[in-house]
């Protein structure tokens, strides 16, 4: 294979020149209620920021190529379009142009979307799971150590009961338990990190290393650099939908640190 | 870093992708690879519709009857305004108007509802379909699953009334089978039609509770078609009667309701029933699998 000629540096993800448009419906536009509205209708303005929607350029060209066993984070202030990034390069958010290109699926660590609270814990285990596509055999499998790993049912038999009743930190271990639960070829986190009290943080700390062992890349985000500097080798460095620069992870925190000014 | 030259060097990304076997990421798979995954997602589409449906009245104290109960209180006050103020059964002893009623303002409320969930199928669930993969039909498929087994709960409420209303069983209610599978393929065509639409144009949501009311006052869910129009226009009447709402309305009472003979139907019913059901089924199928890659999108 090609993987001997090349020092094993294998390409996993390539993003060729990704742009990334969001159109943002603001309901009335500009000013105004719905006489503004009507009016705008009957003037019949063609442009669609007229209807009030608004475009939001939030990756603006970002190329770069990740390779095998690599662990790369994202950094940058806050709307510098890090999460977009990551969701473009799962194939989630669409590019308005330019492409990306992975070796199979890429996953984002999460399913708070499909979970219900009106649902017990355990039914949302299930629906988690099989949303992530994991099969109804694997999650027979694997029910008790989501549970266990969770921590829920320390404080007695919380799994039976619907997850509105959890505190917030309960809820969001248990997310987190489910979304760890399932192997990944590309791995992306976001900022799941910060979840829970500290026994938890430090579990799952431990979780998502083992998690970086099985899967062949992963992209972290985070605005904590501590975390970054612990768990990536390479960093990029994304200001304004720009990416600022790419590199060995101490070389890219350092200038980044410099121009925050910490 | 001190990386030897490689042969890689000088590649454009898109021949680094093709050499590395990289796929393009969020692409729209081919039809039957869409149609494989849907089938993979099975299970997921099943425990989402029966979660959807167990979390709606998880929070009331009376709890899952309110499954039985919604549908019986609708089928009353439509009786009450219907059949007692408006007398709208002409043509019709009481005995057959009131199943004929609460028949159709049950099948043709599993149109309605299925349709309604399909305009929000995607719109109203950008968080998952913004955060996780799964072949997008998924959601409206499995929001029209959900309204199906809906109808079923409604189906105890139907048919205790229609037998407090002296039919009782008999081997025409096996016919009620395949009339509901036929008309749940056609909404859940229908569903991904508006699932698409409602994708791009989310307003349709306010919109469609009209256009779903005037079709339910088109379509005879609370009237007899052929008996208040017949006179008056005989082509309007034909045009409403074959309609895909009436023609499963009528179906499903010809199947259930000992006074509503074959008289009261269309010729060629059955056959209109199927071929609704296929061809909204598989066009509303392929016009939403042609959209996959752009669900998501702002």
């Amino acid at each position: 294979m090609a993987e001997d000629k090349n020092q094993g540096r294998v390409p996993t993800v390539i993003a060729d020149d990704v742009h990334i448009v969001y159109r943002v419906h603001t309901g009335g536009g500009g000013k105004g209620g719905a006489t503004a509205a009507l009016n705008r209708i009957l003037r019949g303005k063609k442009a669609e920021e007229g209807r009030g929607v608004r475009k939001v350029h939030a990756v603006r060209g970002v190329s770069f190529t990740a390779y095998r066993g690599e662990a790369i984070g994202l950094i940058g202030s806050n709307g510098s379009g890090k999460s977009t990034l990551l969701r473009a390069i799962a194939g989630l958010l669409p590019a308005e142009s330019g492409k990306v290109y992975t070796d199979g699926q890429p996953s984002l660590l999460g399913v708070n979307a499909a979970l219900m609270n009106d649902l017990t814990g355990e039914r949302n285990v299930i629906l988690g799971g099989l949303a992530m596509g994991m099969s109804r055999e694997q999650i027979r499998e694997r029910y008790q150590g989501i549970v266990d790993f969770s921590g829920i049912n320390e404080k007695g038999d919380f799994i039976t009961l619907p997850m509105r009743t959890y505190s917030s930190g309960m809820a969001a271990r248990l997310r987190f338990s489910i979304a760890a639960a399932k192997d990944h070829d590309v791995l992306m986190i976001d900022e799941a990190l910060a979840t829970g009290d500290r026994k938890f943080q430090i579990r799952s700390e431990e979780r998502i290393r083992e998690l970086r062992k099985e899967a062949g890349t992963v992209f972290l985000v985070s605005h904590s650099n501590k975390s970054i500097r612990d768990t990536c080798d390479r960093v990029l460095w994304l200001e304004k939908g720009e990416l600022l620069m790419d590199g060995p992870t101490e070389e890219v925190v350092k200038a980044y640190e410099k121009e925050t000014g910490k | 870093m001190s990386v030897p030259p490689s042969p890689d060097e000088g590649l454009t990304p898109a021949q680094l992708a093709a050499k590395y076997n990289l796929s393009v990421s969020g692409a729209r798979p081919g039809f039957g690879e869409y149609v494989r995954q849907l089938w993979g997602r099975r299970h997921f589409i099943m425990a989402f519709s029966s979660a959807k449906l167990a979390a709606q009245y998880s929070q009331a104290k009376l709890g899952q009857l309110w499954q039985v109960a919604t549908p019986l209180l609708n089928a009353l006050v439509y009786f009450l305004i219907f059949g007692l103020i408006l007398k709208a059964g002409r043509g019709m002893s009481t005995d057959v108007y009131i199943p004929f009623l609460v028949t159709g303002i049950f099948v043709f409320t599993f149109t309605q509802s299925s349709v309604m969930a399909g305009v929000r199928a995607i719109s109203g669930n950008l968080g998952l379909v913004r955060a996780l993969h799964f072949p997008r039909a998924s959601l409206p498929i499995s929001f029209s699953l959900q309204q199906l087994q809906q109808l079923l709960y409604s189906m105890i409420v139907l048919l205790v009334i229609i037998m407090a209303f002296g039919n009782f069983p008999t081997w025409s209610w096996l016919l009620v089978l395949p009339a509901l599978v036929l008309q749940f393929m056609f909404n859940t065509g229908l569903a991904m039609i508006m699932a698409r639409m409602g994708a791009k144009t989310p307003d349709l949501a306010q919109l469609m509770p009209f256009v779903m009311r005037t079709w339910m006052y088109a379509s005879g869910v609370m009237f007899s078609i052929p008996e208040m129009l017949d006179k008056h226009s005989p082509l309007v009447a034909d045009i409403l009667q074959w309609n895909p709402a009436a023609v499963y309305m009528d179906l499903i009472r010809f199947a259930l309701i000992d006074g509503y003979g074959a008289d009261k139907l269309p010729p060629h019913v059955w056959l209109a029933a199927l071929l609704w059901a296929v061809v909204v089924g598989v066009l509303g199928f392929v016009y939403f699998w042609k959209a996959e890659e752009r669900y998501g999108r702002g």
